[in-house]
């Protein structure tokens, strides 16, 4: 348990993993965005993200495999949409019929597209999160939303709070082992009965666990006051973020992504 | 004045029914190391929590450097000079990169970038935890743990230095690694300390001993001092510390031992003896 890091992160030192958590985030999104910019059924589209993908995983020194292995988590989400929009589409020429379902070309071609898309978008995304650690991610999200402060956001705050979060993951990642081995220990039996034994066996791992993230937080918010920390106000930060010339080849990589996706869905497109 | 003065100090908990310190004084001066012990209740925690103002005493008055603990305006001054490090290291570390950690409090008094960086530098080297910089804490040991945790407090230069138990929940070597780092800073930097402990053995490397036993102060002196009167620290539910406790047994056992105090000591006298043999 004490090796467990959350997230995937990746630990190499690469291009990539050296750029600006904030712009790294930025061009996630301007990524998903040209994969949203891919018209429907042009094809070519799909093939430049993942060419993108492709070069960007080698710049990260990030084995490719493992960004493959990110759509895992939701192969389950792809095989469903795809099955609903073979299943359920009525548009285009009918290649089979059973009672109310109806197997069409175009229904296909959405599966199809479907499905690419969400896994370019995974994959895409999954590239942010090899290459960034959780902590990196908050300090780059707390300093996008710095903007937020002029609506009376808490963004300070709400950084420290997912900072925070993260640091107590490993820590009640071993606590709660713990209990559960004090609770095996005392006889509690979390392998048998149905769904919901098991979910009532999970009660007596749930409170303790609750009760002394309490009383962590309460030694927390001790150990802050008792080294001067006073909000936001007066603050300073240690950790400054500065974008450099990787930064600059990264936009530009993907501004290239996104006149490439334009360009295509222009041309080429499968007619239906 | 001295450095620190505690002046007559009572302090009651919200809903107890007992004072948890019921008229305690004592005194402190600059760069002087004084050990608290007591048992468990003995009123050694909240001492040490009216120190930096994270409680205020009910009545009587206890102050660092002349800043009152129940001046609320001036409360972080008070925290600037009185750097408190409590039991369990697991929760107060708050960044998840030990260099992180250590700069919070320099972040929290406004120190500009190069400044804090500095003193990260320099509370890392202090407790010997430089390699450890990039480091995330939950991959540490106790001892690690808590010697980062001595460095984040550090990095705020206090005048003084409160441990609040900060080696019960360590095992010996974790202990030692935080005894040693506490007894350098002590020895060469001069730093002020006020130890809270129940390791009696940790007490020897105090100047000076407070008892507490039930809320008040019951015995102080060196702790050769406190030491000696055996009988009297039993009543306060105390012993002494091991090697003390070997070199009676041994005595008892027919051994013509002379009075002992540390292992070092312990160590010396046993071989003495053995080369007479």
């Amino acid at each position: 348990m004490k090796d467990v890091s959350f997230g995937q992160y990746y630990p190499v030192s690469s291009f990539v993993h050296r750029m600006d958590p904030r712009v790294k985030i930025l061009l996630s999104i301007a990524y998903i965005v040209a994969v949203f910019l891919i018209r429907e059924f042009h094809f070519f589209g799909f093939l430049a993200a993942f060419l993108f993908i492709l070069i960007a995983a080698f710049a990260a020194r990030v084995p490719f495999l493992k960004v493959v292995k990110s759509i895992k988590g939701i192969i389950f989400f792809i095989v469903f949409s795809s099955v609903l929009q073979i299943l359920f589409n009525h548009e285009g020429t009918v290649l089979a019929a059973w009672w109310v379902i109806e197997i069409t070309d175009v229904g296909l071609l959405r599966a199809a597209f479907i499905t690419l898309r969400i896994t370019l978008i995974v994959m895409g995304t999954a590239l942010l999160t090899l290459t960034t650690t959780p902590v990196e991610i908050a300090d780059g999200l707390e300093s996008l939303l710095t903007p937020l402060k002029w609506v009376k956001f808490p963004v300070h705050e709400f950084a420290l709070i997912m900072s925070i979060a993260l640091r107590f993951i490993p820590t009640l990642m071993d606590e709660t082992e713990r209990i559960i081995n004090a609770q095996k220990a005392r006889g509690a039996d979390f392998e048998s009965g149905n769904v919901f034994k098991r979910i009532r066996a999970l009660v007596p791992i749930l409170i303790p666990l609750l009760l002394s993230s309490f009383r962590r937080a309460d030694e927390l918010g001790d150990a802050m006051d008792a080294r001067c920390y006073s909000g936001a106000k007066g603050r300073t930060k240690y950790k400054k973020m500065r974008p450099t010339w990787r930064d600059l080849v990264g936009t530009l990589f993907m501004a290239a992504l996104i006149a490439g996706v334009v360009l295509l869905n222009g041309v080429l497109g499968v007619a239906v | 004045m001295s450095f620190i003065e505690a002046k007559n100090v009572y302090y009651r908990y919200p809903q107890a029914e007992k004072d948890a310190l019921c008229g305690v004084s004592f005194a402190v001066e600059k760069g002087e190391y004084l050990a608290v012990i007591g048992h468990n209740g003995s009123g050694k925690s909240t001492l040490a929590r009216l120190l930096n103002g994270l409680l205020q005493p009910t009545e009587g008055e206890i102050a660092v450097d002349g800043i009152s603990s129940a001046d609320k305006s001036r409360l972080f001054e008070l925290r600037r000079r009185v750097g408190v490090v409590f039991q369990n290291p697991d929760n107060q570390l708050i960044a998840s990169v030990v260099e992180d950690d250590v700069a919070f409090g320099p972040e929290n008094i406004g120190l500009k970038r190069e400044e804090i960086k500095e003193r990260i530098d320099f509370a890392l080297a202090a407790v010997g935890m430089e390699e450890y910089r990039k480091a995330m804490p939950s991959r540490l040991s106790g001892g690690q743990k808590q010697r980062v945790a001595i460095a984040g407090v550090l990095a705020i230069r206090p005048d003084v230095l409160v441990l609040d138990e900060s080696t019960a929940m360590l095992d010996p070597r974790g202990r030692r690694e935080v005894t040693d780092v506490v007894k350098k800073l002590n020895r060469e930097n001069g730093m002020t300390v006020l130890a809270v402990t129940h390791y009696m053995d940790e007490v020897c490397d105090a100047d000076r001993v407070l008892v507490l036993s039930d809320g008040a102060a019951v015995m102080e002196g060196t702790p050769r001092e406190i030491f000696s009167q055996k009988e009297k620290l039993q009543k306060y539910e105390l012993d002494v510390p091991v090697p003390m406790r070997i070199a009676e047994l041994l005595k008892e056992g027919g051994m013509p031992l002379k009075e002992i105090f540390t292992k070092e000591e312990l160590g010396e006298e046993l071989c003495r003896l053995l080369r007479k043999i």
